[in-house]
């Protein structure tokens, strides 16, 4: 607060002298869009990626509107399937494979680390410019036209049948695919060339540890992807005979390339989302994470593992029946590592202070969705059970409770967390909480009837089911929370934007959190460190007993103030 | 209506369903049993130590090797009971016992088409017997498909160019969905069906008739079911009404218009008169009848001629009976009220003049096409 007393007649009045920070460093377009700023190419990545998720969102409730009438409402069947298509192609190759890494990723490896950058700024930059030219392919292929194929792209329908934009659609795909390969470059060499000066291996925040197992993935799945996609464009164009067995191919092949990297995008998308929920959980409960390195590796592990568990995705594709029982076996044994990471998150709340600010509520709606989203995943990978279960809404609710209960909450929790450090603002904490609230209750009210009407029989992509009226109840009640959620995903647009103008200035470190992205001023200088940290402690080094204390201080400086101020319920911000 | 019609499972109808059924049963309780854990784990230690409340925070722990030991074991342990009961079902699914009665699929966009080992064939209806275990070969013409019927808590994947097989024996009559499960293009929801469980001597009877349970019916009598299931007998009747005229032993008579015209009636004016009623408006009515133009096939309406050229002779008796019999096992739609949803769903096609007509077009449809299937 400045004290100078300044008449209305004087000259208007100087802004504050602010600090050089990355944001306010110069301000034209091209320091934008020419920038090697890792915190820069992160804000592109969180206003694109934002961009195509309302997109697909907007798709997600005109299918679920339409499928609130058992003979649709008002879409026609190929209008139905183009739709659904957009909806999974934009969700999963322009939002969920992207958003944490692309966004969080950036902003925070080097933060973390203690370096002034990521390895390659340029690449950096490229990968953003190679994202942008996929997504518009993608959204110039839904506009001219439309794909109709499912983001699944299956043969032969991909490659001789559908008479829709697939190609355009799949070339988009294989250039961002590209934007992937190069992040997950960048971040593993920045990982092991980039560490600030006593920063080891184990002294690594536990997101560090997931974005490298993420980056490996990255590196090398998405290429099979990529070849595979290309190879229906060959079959398309050129009659390439490789999938069609009118031309002599194996229409089977392609599920197996597709799903060799589609079962690692799983984890792709799921990964960054650990690795987030354990950066919330230790700091809300301002204590070390339990079972440091037992997470750090069941992230590698879940990493190793992912790439020998794509057969459970086709036990009743006509694959042999032991290769099933093979894969069905690895896919229990993935289970594990999951099941390990949620039991250290549960005990590192044991015996510490636990914050319940918005970041932290996202992170246990997180715990208790992603619990529900793996274990249903038994059901799926148990090749006797998946037989029926298989393509129908149970999947459906499946994925979107480890995709969206899993990936997005944890996406809410980091934009929050990270928020004040991005933009050097504060949001208001109350609303936020009632959001994250709202989501839950959204999230829980769409997904969980999918999991009853597809254990019922109900098939995915489905446009019709007017000859099984018996499925209308939950899809009306899958809808209307819909609604709901979609409520939850608008309303942070809103206040976090609102913050922006309104929001008070934000601290080095507004929510008492530990690691070295809060040693650096809100928001960070472009350099990141004006001197190069070096790293004296352990990671999430709290103590519980003196974190308590402090907790007593502050809540007593706050039951003063509220005393001072009397009859006002607004207490200040918790600061530190 | 079906709005609060939460069934909770589906029928299970066949042998696999029933030790699917404790399977998947035993995965929801291990399922609910870990998500009431961790929920409440999470709730109890966020409330138990929430910052500024009183509790124990001396000594705490960081790593403790028996705990983990603990929950990786016992996950694993329970992963793999798991594993070998999943297993076990899916052996059991993928291994059809030897005595096998075979029936042929083949899917193509947007039908199933079915073939019983003496040559009875129907499309998107699957007969089959109580009781005894029946193996499907299947084959798709065109793109991928899934022959899935959630009752038997069976399903396959029908690939282009290789044959794959399903077997099952169902344990309770009645009829259960087919669907099409592999999304396969425009009409993918509406490519299924039903298989009706049917008593082995009535599926024997079934089978030795050539898949009906009577005699094939002429168009005459075909045309009286139209006839009767739109309604028309509420108008047309016997006697001339206030409403219209009776059209008993029309044909062949010369008939006179409100507009002083007149003309005899034969094939061509009994069609148009069906289609746009308003052209040719009987001396002494008014425009009251609906406009049937694109409601009724043109298959239908070659059946309702028919009837209507013998309209109250005694050779148009209509077999009521029979068409009662006949209409149990081969109606497409189980209510009326799904009929009429697939009704709406037929307008909303009617661009697709080749579509697949089974399922969208009322129940007399079925008939004529097992009928197209022997002629084939």
């Amino acid at each position: 607060m400045s004290s100078t007393v300044i008449s209305p007649g004087e000259l208007k009045p100087k802004p504050p002298a602010e600090e050089p920070n990355y944001l306010n460093v110069n301000h034209t377009i091209s320091s934008w869009l020419l920038t090697g700023d890792h915190k820069r190419i992160a804000l592109l990545y969180l206003v694109s990626t934002s961009f195509f998720f309302f997109l697909g969102s907007i798709a997600a409730g005109l299918i679920r509107y339409e499928l609130t009438s058992p003979a649709g409402v008002v879409l026609e069947s190929d209008t139905y399937n183009k739709v659904f298509t957009s909806h999974g192609v934009i969700m999963v190759f322009t939002f969920l494979v992207v958003a944490i890494p692309a966004i969080f990723g950036n902003f925070l490896v080097p933060l973390m680390i203690g370096a002034r950058d990521l390895a390659f700024p340029r690449l950096n930059l490229a990968s953003w410019y190679m994202y942008m030219t996929g997504g518009t392919l993608i959204l110039a292929g839904m506009v001219f036209g439309g794909v109709d194929t499912g983001w699944t792209f299956y043969t032969p329908y991909s490659s001789m049948y559908s008479n829709t934009q697939v190609s355009m659609v799949i070339i988009g795909i294989f250039i961002a695919g590209f934007s992937t390969i190069t992040t997950g470059i960048n971040f593993v060499v920045t990982i092991h060339k980039m560490r600030a000066p006593g920063m080891t291996w184990f002294r690594l925040p536990l997101f560090i540890w997931a974005m490298y197992a993420t980056s490996l993935m990255m590196i090398l799945a998405t290429p099979v992807v990529a070849i595979t996609l290309m190879l229906v464009v060959y079959e398309r164009t050129f009659k390439l005979p490789i999938f069609s067995p009118e031309l002599g191919g194996d229409p089977v092949l392609f599920q197996h390339l597709f799903w060799f990297y589609s079962h690692p995008a799983v984890y792709i998308m799921i990964l960054p989302a650990f690795a987030v929920v354990s950066e919330l959980i230790a700091n809300f409960s301002r204590k070390r994470i339990f079972g440091y390195h037992f997470v750090a590796f069941s992230s590698l592990a879940i990493a190793g593992l992912g790439f020998l568990v794509w057969g459970h995705h086709m036990f009743v594709s006509s694959q042999s029946m032991y290769e099933s029982i093979v894969f069905s076996l690895i896919s229990f044994l993935v289970a594990v590592p999951s099941a390990i990471k949620i039991f250290n998150w549960m005990a590192t709340m044991y015996k510490g202070n636990v914050h319940l600010q918005s970041p932290m509520i996202y992170a246990i709606a997180f715990l208790m969705i992603f619990t529900v989203g793996g274990l249903t995943g038994l059901f799926l990978g148990a090749a006797g059970t998946d037989v029926h279960l298989t393509a129908t809404y149970f999947v459906v609710a499946h994925f979107h409770y480890v995709m969206v209960g899993g990936t997005m909450l944890a996406f809410l929790g980091a934009l929050h967390y990270w928020w004040p450090k991005m933009t050097g603002r504060m949001f208001s904490d109350g609303i936020a909480r009632v959001n994250a609230v709202i989501v839950f209750v959204g999230f829980n009210l769409t997904f969980f009837p999918q999991f009853i009407v597809g254990w019922l029989g109900m098939p995915r992509r489905y446009h019709y089911y007017y000859f099984a009226p018996e499925f209308q109840a939950y899809h009306i009640m899958s809808t209307l929370g819909a609604s709901v959620l979609g409520l939850g995903f608008i309303l942070p647009a809103f206040y976090l934007t609102q913050s922006l103008f309104t929001g008070k200035k934000a601290s080095a470190n507004p929510w008492g959190a530990h690691g070295l992205e809060w040693e650096t001023s809100s928001p960070p200088p472009t350099s990141n460190f004006l001197e190069t940290p070096i790293v004296m402690d352990e990671v999430y080094d709290f103590d519980p007993v003196s974190e308590h204390a402090r907790d007593l201080r502050n809540l007593q400086e706050a039951e003063e103030w509220k005393k001072a101020h009397d009859g006002m319920d607004n207490l200040p911000e918790e600061d530190n | 209506m079906s709005f609060f019609n939460f069934p909770l499972a589906p029928p299970s109808a066949s042998n696999i369903a029933q030790q699917y059924d404790f399977v998947f049963y035993a995965l929801v309780a291990l399922s609910v049993f870990f998500t009431l854990v961790v929920c409440a784990g999470a709730i109890f230690f966020a409330v138990r130590y929430k910052a500024g409340t009183k509790a124990d925070r001396s000594r705490p722990m960081y790593e403790n090797l028996p705990l983990e030991m603990t929950w990786t074991i016992i996950p694993l342990i329970l992963g793999l009971i798991m594993f070998y009961f999943g297993t076990a079902l899916f052996v059991k699914i993928k291994t059809p016992p030897k005595d096998c009665e075979e029936i042929y699929v083949i899917g193509k966009q947007w039908m199933w088409h079915m073939q019983h080992a003496n040559g009875v064939r129907e499309n998107n209806t699957l007969h089959v017997p109580l009781g005894r275990p029946i193996k499907l070969t299947m084959i798709s013409q065109d793109v991928l498909h899934a022959f899935y019927i959630p009752a038997f808590r069976v399903q396959m994947g029908v690939v282009p160019g290789r044959y794959t097989q399903l077997w099952f024996t169902a344990t309770q009559t009645g009829e259960y969905h087919i669907f099409c499960n592999m999304y396969c293009g425009t009409q993918h929801s509406e490519m299924g069906g039903k298989v009706v469980v049917m008593d082995p001597k009535d599926y024997a009877a079934w089978l030795a008739n050539g898949g009906q349970s009577t005699t094939p019916m002429s168009m005459e009598q075909t045309g009286a079911k139209i006839y009767a299931k739109m309604h028309c007998d509420n108008c047309h009747g016997a006697e001339d009404t206030l409403h219209a005229p009776s059209l008993y032993g029309i044909y062949r008579k010369r008939r006179v218009f409100a507009d002083g015209t007149s003309l005899i009636a034969d094939d061509e004016y009994l069609r148009d008169s069906i289609v746009k009623p308003y052209d040719h408006i009987t001396a002494g009515y008014g425009q009251t009848m609906p406009v049937y133009q694109s409601q009724v096939s043109e298959e239908d309406l070659l059946n309702l001629v028919a009837y209507i050229k013998v309209i109250g002779s005694p050779s148009a008796n209509p077999p009521t009976s029979n068409v009662n019999r006949h209409s149990a096992p081969t109606a497409v739609s189980s209510t009326n009220e799904a009929t009429s949803l697939a009704a709406n769903a037929v307008q909303a096609n009617t661009a697709d003049p080749d579509a697949t007509p089974t399922r969208r077009v009322g129940a007399p449809a079925v008939g004529a096409i097992a009928a197209e299937g022997r002629n084939r």
